[in-house]
């Protein structure tokens, strides 16, 4: 069944390469990507793993949102993206709509439960409780939506990798039964040493910068950020004084049911959540112009998802890249900042390069963009995210 | 939206045990009556399953096996806490090694879709797969998501659970945040006995929904309805009496009222105002003597609520009809509020 579209209206984004859409639109131009040493986070392998942290303290960060300094970094990486991209959507005032905020990210304000984790190991009675008290997933969504004035609609979706595509493809359809007028959807996560020191076990951090889909890759570099779009129901976007950018036209979620967290070698649940996108939005392989690679540069992903795309669009491929050769892999909040660059690319005409590719897969027929272009025809693009769990989902932008 | 089964795994061993002798529990939690796993889950992969994990299966597969269905067109859960023991066990080893000399099993186990990943990849089923977090609402956020996929003709199956659980650590925390009882109190006097704070509670509730009657549901779910933040009990009553006027009815259609009273004073007042004046003289039950206070324990009440419209027996109360028509309430911590209509099949 062709779905209703629903129309996109804004977006906002703060990663390691930029705290707002015009600096990405730079560093994404000047290939600039936002791996580094550890500054903020305090982990014991500051000098051995490369991470793409935002480049502001959580103290900067308040400051710019008017929050206070004290509370997870989630929660204000969340509310400064949240609140560019409901600046940018050209609303006035949200409050005659029914509007909702749906987020996502995998571990909720874990950076200060690890700090609290630390007395409290010690005396059950100790560690300052301000430090656990936002410690759940939908907490960092409340203080944003709370801060955001947003209060017909909260939500909050993990599905680790894939939860901001899910959370996304939730509020569109919100949207278009009518239950919301407004959704603001996307995700957030900040780097935490639990997540660190967890991918370190799974040995898929790379000790180098990244290389997704290169024949050579040796993993993922960590990341951090939040991405939101702002999705509108026709009603809204005729009243808006500036055209919608495109539409969320197709999308669909699958799972891959082979293993809690490596994808199965044939890409079974990438294929089919890129497949079922297509049939959403009425498209063929061939009506794709570009996409934007879950490629997080891990042997396992990357091979997965290169494979399903080899079966599924045979012969001619679009262009492609991973943008988390810039950003590194924001887990949670990876969905809402490439369905951003996929609006963006939309917008613009503009197709990202895969920073740092050497060698193309010898399973692969195709490789991965290498240089920056702008103006371009790009009417469809397609936007994956996959996690563990199995859980794949595919987001399918259009232009208008 | 049918409900073509209803089972999981609470504080009460079953329906029929509430009737008869309800679970009662001393001191300031309600704990799972966990069944032998063994007898549902392969053993290879029981050994590797935390607590949640384990009973969260065990509830979707004994979900699945009432309903008759072997795989459905979404798996859906809702935790307010996801994999807590996972998540405590890896954090507690990280900081102990100082970040060396981790295995990742924990690790794994601790994200929040592990549930909802699992029952999949037991299943082998390639379908919708989703989990939501969302404190108060995780579980009625699971559910608005199956009925709107239904409702596009995306899927005309779906199983959806809440799933939560008390972990010695989640309990010494939120202890001192004040949420439950400092003094021993007996579960089945705690709303009897108002004081400050409540009993904890936990559980995994599935629910097979379908799109279709399959002329032998337990019940129908009419409608479901969630607010954020009320500005006061007005406001909630307002809410409560246009969710009545959405569905067309009158607080004297309702045959049945349950509704979510935890026993702490500050945060049953609401339900002691709606009941002089909104519901008024409708037969009410309370559910958290139960089960104890959770994020997802609307999970439970509609487990109760699906009981009681399919076997017409009602428990503590003994109605001369079969009640047809049931609709629970309940708040969380004042925050979360949410409603729910049912009607008998």
């Amino acid at each position: 069944m062709l779905i209703k579209p629903v129309f996109i209206a804004g977006a906002g984004v703060i990663s390691a390469i930029g705290n707002n859409v015009q600096q990405h639109l730079h560093a994404l131009e000047s290939g600039t990507a936002g791996m580094g040493n550890m500054t903020y986070l305090g982990s014991a392998h500051k000098h051995r793993l490369p991470v793409a942290e935002v480049k502001m303290s959580n103290e900067e960060l308040a400051g710019l949102t008017g929050l206070p300094a004290h509370i997870s970094r989630t929660a204000l990486l969340s509310s400064v993206a949240a609140k560019e991209a409901l600046l940018q959507s050209g609303m006035d005032d949200i409050q005659p709509w029914r509007t909702g905020f749906i987020s996502a990210n995998t571990v909720g304000g874990m950076d200060k439960t690890e700090n609290f984790f630390v007395d409290f190991l010690k005396d059950n009675r100790k560690g300052r409780l301000r430090n656990v008290v936002h410690h759940e997933c939908g907490a960092a969504t409340e203080i944003t939506a709370n801060h955001l004035g947003i209060k017909n609609y909260v939500s909050t979706i993990s599905t680790a990798c894939s939860s901001s595509a899910n959370a996304i493809f939730f509020g569109a359809r919100l949207i278009r039964q009518d239950i919301l007028d407004v959704v603001v959807a996307g995700g957030a996560d900040a780097l935490t040493k639990f997540t660190l020191n967890g991918f370190n076990t799974l040995m898929i951090l790379d000790q180098q910068y990244c290389q997704p889909f290169d024949e050579n890759r040796r993993g993922l570099n960590l990341g951090e950020g939040a991405g939101y779009i702002v999705m509108v129901s026709e009603k809204v976007a005729s009243s808006l004084k500036k055209a919608p950018v495109c539409t969320l036209s197709g999308y669909c979620n699958a799972n891959d049911a082979y293993h809690q967290t490596a994808s199965s070698p044939d890409g079974t649940g990438s294929f089919l959540a890129m497949k079922g996108a297509m049939k959403k939005s009425g498209l063929q392989p061939g009506d794709i112009d570009y996409i934007n690679l879950h490629g997080t540069g891990t042997q396992n992903n990357d091979i997965a998802e290169g494979t399903a795309i080899k079966l599924l669009f045979k012969d001619r491929f679009p262009k492609m890249s991973s943008t988390k050769s810039f950003t590194g892999h924001t887990l949670g909040a990876s969905g809402g900042i490439e369905a951003v660059f996929s609006v963006l690319s939309i917008q613009h005409g503009m197709v990202y390069p895969n920073l740092r590719f050497e060698t193309q897969m010898k399973e692969l027929p195709f490789a991965p963009e290498t240089v920056f272009s702008k103006g371009q025809p790009i009417r469809h693009v397609l936007s994956n995210s996959f996690g563990f769990g199995g859980n794949c989902s595919s987001l399918i932008f259009s232009k208008m | 939206m049918y409900i073509q089964a209803a089972a999981g795994i609470s504080p009460q061993r079953s329906f029929e045990a509430i009737l008869t002798q309800p679970q009662n529990y001393n001191g300031n939690r309600l704990s799972c009556q966990e069944p032998d796993y063994a007898q549902l889950i392969d053993p290879r992969m029981i050994r590797r399953m935390s607590r949640i994990i384990k009973m969260g299966v065990a509830a979707a597969k004994e979900c699945l096996r009432e309903a008759g269905w072997e795989v459905p067109d979404a798996i859906i859960t809702g935790t307010a806490y996801g994999c807590l023991a996972d998540t405590e066990l890896f954090l507690a080893k990280m900081i102990e090694n100082k970040e060396e000399l981790l295995t990742p099993t924990a690790f794994i186990q601790s994200t929040h879709n592990t549930v909802g990943a699992q029952i999949a990849l037991l299943l082998k089923c390639h379908n919708y797969n989703n989990t939501f977090v969302h404190r108060g609402f995780s579980f009625e956020s699971a559910l608005l998501d199956a009925i709107t996929l239904i409702k596009e003709e995306e899927i005309s199956t779906a199983l959806v659970g809440g799933v939560d659980e008390i972990t010695p650590v989640s309990h010494a925390i939120l202890s001192r945040f004040g949420l439950y009882r400092k003094e021993h109190t007996d579960s089945a006097a705690l709303l009897n006995t108002p004081g400050k704070g409540t009993m904890a509670g936990e559980g995994a509730l599935f629910f097979a929904l379908s799109a279709s009657p399959s002329g032998n549901d337990c019940a129908k779910l009419d409608d479901i309805y969630t607010f954020y933040k009320p500005a006061d009990r007005g406001a909630v009553k307002e809410q409560i009496l246009s969710f009545l006027q959405r569905n067309r009815l009158a607080v004297k259609d309702i045959d049945l009222v349950i509704t979510g009273e935890n026993g702490d004073v500050a945060g049953d007042a609401v339900y002691t105002a709606l009941k002089t004046g909104v519901w008024g003289n409708a037969p009410a039950i309370s559910f958290k003597q139960l089960c104890g206070e959770y994020p997802t324990a609307t999970g439970f009440a509609l487990w109760l609520a699906v009981h009681i419209l399919h076997t017409g027996k009602v428990p503590g109360l003994s109605p001369a009809t079969k009640p047809r028509r049931v609709l629970i309430y309940n708040h969380y911590q004042h925050i979360h509020h949410s409603i729910y209509l049912l009607t008998a099949c």
